[in-house]
């Protein structure tokens, strides 16, 4: 409501199609902590609502009088529950249910109990739903691309009403807007592995590794694509000590002595992994050694700690961690 | 794909301008004479323990959007006054007391206010609330039995649990309860059961966890899920290696912990995050070489079976959680984090914030505060001997009171409430 609105409104008590409801107070005992200084209009609106939930009164008024109550505290829950019993009740339109919505998410989106309802009516429409539900998501993801309930919705939509048809291009869309965007990156992967229309992770896997490896080369900073990478891998490691190209892309980026911690963080769970290394890669970490550090006898994942532990010094003791556990396992 | 000279992204410039802010912080406290310096590390207790209380008595009309959260706000404010190693006066604990006996619901369960339906959430608030004050009163007002009853009806088949009749399934909601349960002495099999499987299914291939299957690994959701796997006795289960490769990388150069990858720093993942860390620090699976299980995160047979010869004692886990200790130094950096707590979110007339620029509230006050015990008693071996003063950030003086990682109570409190309901029937 709008400062318009608001001047205009009229108090429950002088509306005559409430004049038979008795509203009920707040009981919030004698001295309550933590008391809120409610408005004369919310307290009124909580009271008129208490009156109706009390009685369980699922009418017209009734779901009109919840519509005010939400727009004053969009958390409470109890008043969205009370709604989506009117809402059977009644009967009413669910597809005028997903407009008021979505007026009303533009401002509020931030709020676990738009979200949940949002998916208890698009769950009654049915498969009909699916395109509406993924244009509200991706208008969301518009205004912000990491949004955690609307990727949630957009996944739940996908999974219970369908839609994944043009999803693989959604997520290429907004990695190329923004290439570090972790939230499309993990939605990939979710695709990627449960798309009916693609063939599965196996499948798909060597199209993967190019796609992200080239992410890679553009930003070897960026952690999403490394994570990614090793996501394409999770459940065989031997094809990941396997493969070479990315043994190749790690010596690659190791070699232009920038930004390479994450390269060597990868060489280091291959290593663990009982990969076997080349002399190339070899000697392009001991070029990443300070002159003054360890013994060139250690074993190669024992370099690669040190050095971590020196040019990640955030993470010093994670890497100590990991060199300590070395020998437990024997690599 | 282009190169890195083309057009920075959202991503890249939003953290370049909170980068900014930050260092500027670090460069305007490295710069200053050693007396001002003082100032600034100083925890600032009197001030925040003002806001707080403040707080506590009365709020105005913009806390109108937290109507249905005030358990929520009982918890941020008594749990922070206690980190402070402060207490309420009887009268307004007397309060407390029976304000949130207003809002427990008759059929079991605390609500976001009087009169409204039980949620799991504003339960674990009021329960932790009651614990935080203590004593025979706050403790005796809990309706165990109901309160049983509520969680059972909140169970989904699937093993997760719904915030409240009909509502949303999440990781959030299986912690909350499983949390309240086992605190109160009524965790059971029924309860337990397929939890396990659920929180799994929420492991991402990032290593951390989702709030749901499928969704982006999150420090919230991580939190919650590794606490409960913890106390339902089925940790291994995770890929614990995995998961401590994603949440060292959450602290970036900000000194202070983000949420998920390539988001912004936080205060609130202070704790969240944090606590992750000191969490792993007690699990003894996380030094099993998983080396060898390539095809499958499950240990089968490693899920609680029903049976009573293999009766699991739940309300010991978080009892006995405390003794084991499985790595002496945190993996995280502790004074780098209680850097960014004193210096960016600290403000210096009371509260936290998120991060330069934004406003102080009670959540980011509370899980600053319990962030920074975490980081102060990081290497501490048991939480019997006080932190050495080189564990400390700033002036010894802003030592704060130790936490129970799985609960997020403070020690004592913990304790004192282990012992109430450990001689109160199922």
């Amino acid at each position: 409501m709008d400062s318009d609105e608001e001047e205009q409104r009229i108090p429950l008590s002088q509306r005559p199609e409430w004049s038979d409801v008795i509203p009920v107070q707040q009981d919030d005992g004698p001295n309550p902590v933590v008391p809120i200084a409610y408005k004369e209009d919310f307290r009124e609106t909580m009271d008129y609502f208490r009156a109706v939930y009390i009685s369980d009164e699922r009418s017209p008024r009734s779901l009109r009088l919840t519509a005010e109550a939400i727009h004053f505290n969009p958390g409470n829950y109890t008043v969205w529950h009370f709604r989506r019993l009117i809402l059977e009740a009644l009967n009413c339109s669910l597809h005028d249910e997903l407009d008021y919505i979505e007026r009303f998410a533009k401002s509020n989106s931030k709020n676990y109990q738009i979200w949940h309802h949002r998916r208890w009516v698009a769950e009654k429409l049915g498969t009909d739903a699916a395109t509406k539900e993924l244009e509200f998501t991706k208008k969301i993801l518009s205004i912000d691309a990491k949004h955690y309930h609307a990727w949630s919705h957009r996944q739940w939509v996908l999974q219970a009403l369908g839609g994944w048809e043009g999803e693989l291009d959604y997520c290429q869309q907004l990695l190329e807007d923004d290439i570090f965007n972790n939230s499309a990156w993990n939605q990939r992967h979710f695709v990627i592995t449960r798309s009916p229309f693609l063939g599965g992770l196996e499948a798909m896997r060597e199209f993967e590794v190019s796609y992200t490896i080239k992410a890679i080369r553009a930003n070897p900073e960026n952690e999403s694509p490394w994570r990614y990478l090793r996501g394409l891998y999770q459940h065989d490691t031997e094809a990941l000590i396997s493969s070479l190209q990315i043994p190749s892309l790690c010596v690659e980026v190791l070699s232009a002595k920038n930004n390479f911690i994450f390269a060597l963080s990868l060489i280091l769970d291959l290593l663990c992994h009982g990969f076997n290394p080349s002399e190339e890669m070899k000697n392009a970490v001991q070029v990443l050694k300070n002159s003054d550090s360890q013994p060139s006898d250690l074993s190669l994942a024992d370099t690669i700690c040190g050095i971590l532990e020196s040019v990640d010094p955030m993470r010093k003791n994670y890497w100590a961690w990991r060199k300590q556990r070395l020998a437990a396992q024997g690599t | 794909m282009e190169s890195t000279s083309s057009r920075a992204t959202a991503t890249q410039r939003e953290q370049w301008m909170v980068e900014g802010q930050v260092f500027r912080i670090y460069e305007l406290f490295g710069s200053i004479p050693r007396n001002a310096q003082t100032q600034l590390l100083e925890l600032q207790r009197d001030n925040h323990i003002e806001y707080l209380t403040k707080g506590l008595r009365q709020l105005g009309p913009s806390f109108t959007v937290l109507d249905a959260n005030r358990p929520w706000l009982c918890y941020w404010i008594l749990h922070s006054i206690a980190l402070l190693g402060d207490a309420l006066d009887d009268e307004l604990e007397d309060n407390v007391i029976d304000f949130l006996g207003c809002c427990q619901d008759v059929n079991g369960g605390y609500g976001g206010g009087p009169g409204q339906m039980p949620h799991l959430a504003t339960t674990y608030a009021a329960i932790n609330s009651l614990i935080t004050l203590g004593g025979d009163r706050s403790l005796s007002s809990i309706n165990r039995h109901n309160l049983h009853t509520f969680l059972l009806r909140m169970k989904d088949r699937n093993g997760g649990f719904r915030m409240h009749d009909a509502g949303e399934m999440d990781v959030r909601a299986c912690y909350t309860a499983i949390s309240v349960a086992s605190v109160l002495n009524i965790l059971d099999y029924e309860l337990v059961k397929d939890v396990g499987n659920y929180i799994l299914s929420c492991q991402t291939y990032e290593g951390g966890i989702a709030g749901e299957p499928g969704s982006e690994a999150h420090g919230g959701y991580t939190f919650c899920g590794l606490a409960t796997m913890i106390l339902i006795g089925e940790v291994g289960r995770l890929d614990l290696h995995r998961l401590v490769n994603w949440v060292v990388f959450r602290q970036g150069v900000e000194c202070g912990l983000q949420g998920r990858t390539n988001k912004l720093v936080d205060a609130c993942y202070s704790f969240w995050q944090g606590a992750v860390f000191a969490l792993l620090q007690r699990v003894h699976e996380i030094n099993d070489d998983k080396k060898n299980h390539t095809t499958s995160n499950l240990f089968e047979g490693e899920a609680i079976k029903e049976d009573s010869s293999h009766l699991v004692e739940y309300h010991e886990i978080g009892f006995n959680f405390l003794e084991g200790c499985a790595m002496e130094e945190p993996l995280f950096h502790s004074m780098a984090l209680q850097q960014y707590i004193l210096l960016c979110s600290q403000l210096q007339e009371g509260g936290f914030r998120d991060k330069p620029g934004k406003q102080r509230d009670y959540y980011h006050t509370c899980y600053a505060l319990s962030g920074l015990s975490v980081a102060q008693y990081s290497s501490s071996k048991d939480f019997d001997s006080p932190p050495l003063h080189s564990a400390l950030f700033g002036p010894y003086s802003n030592l704060v009171e130790p936490i129970h990682p799985i609960f997020n109570v403070v020690l004592d409190r913990y304790q004192e409430a282990h012992e109430f309901f450990s001689g109160l029937p199922h």
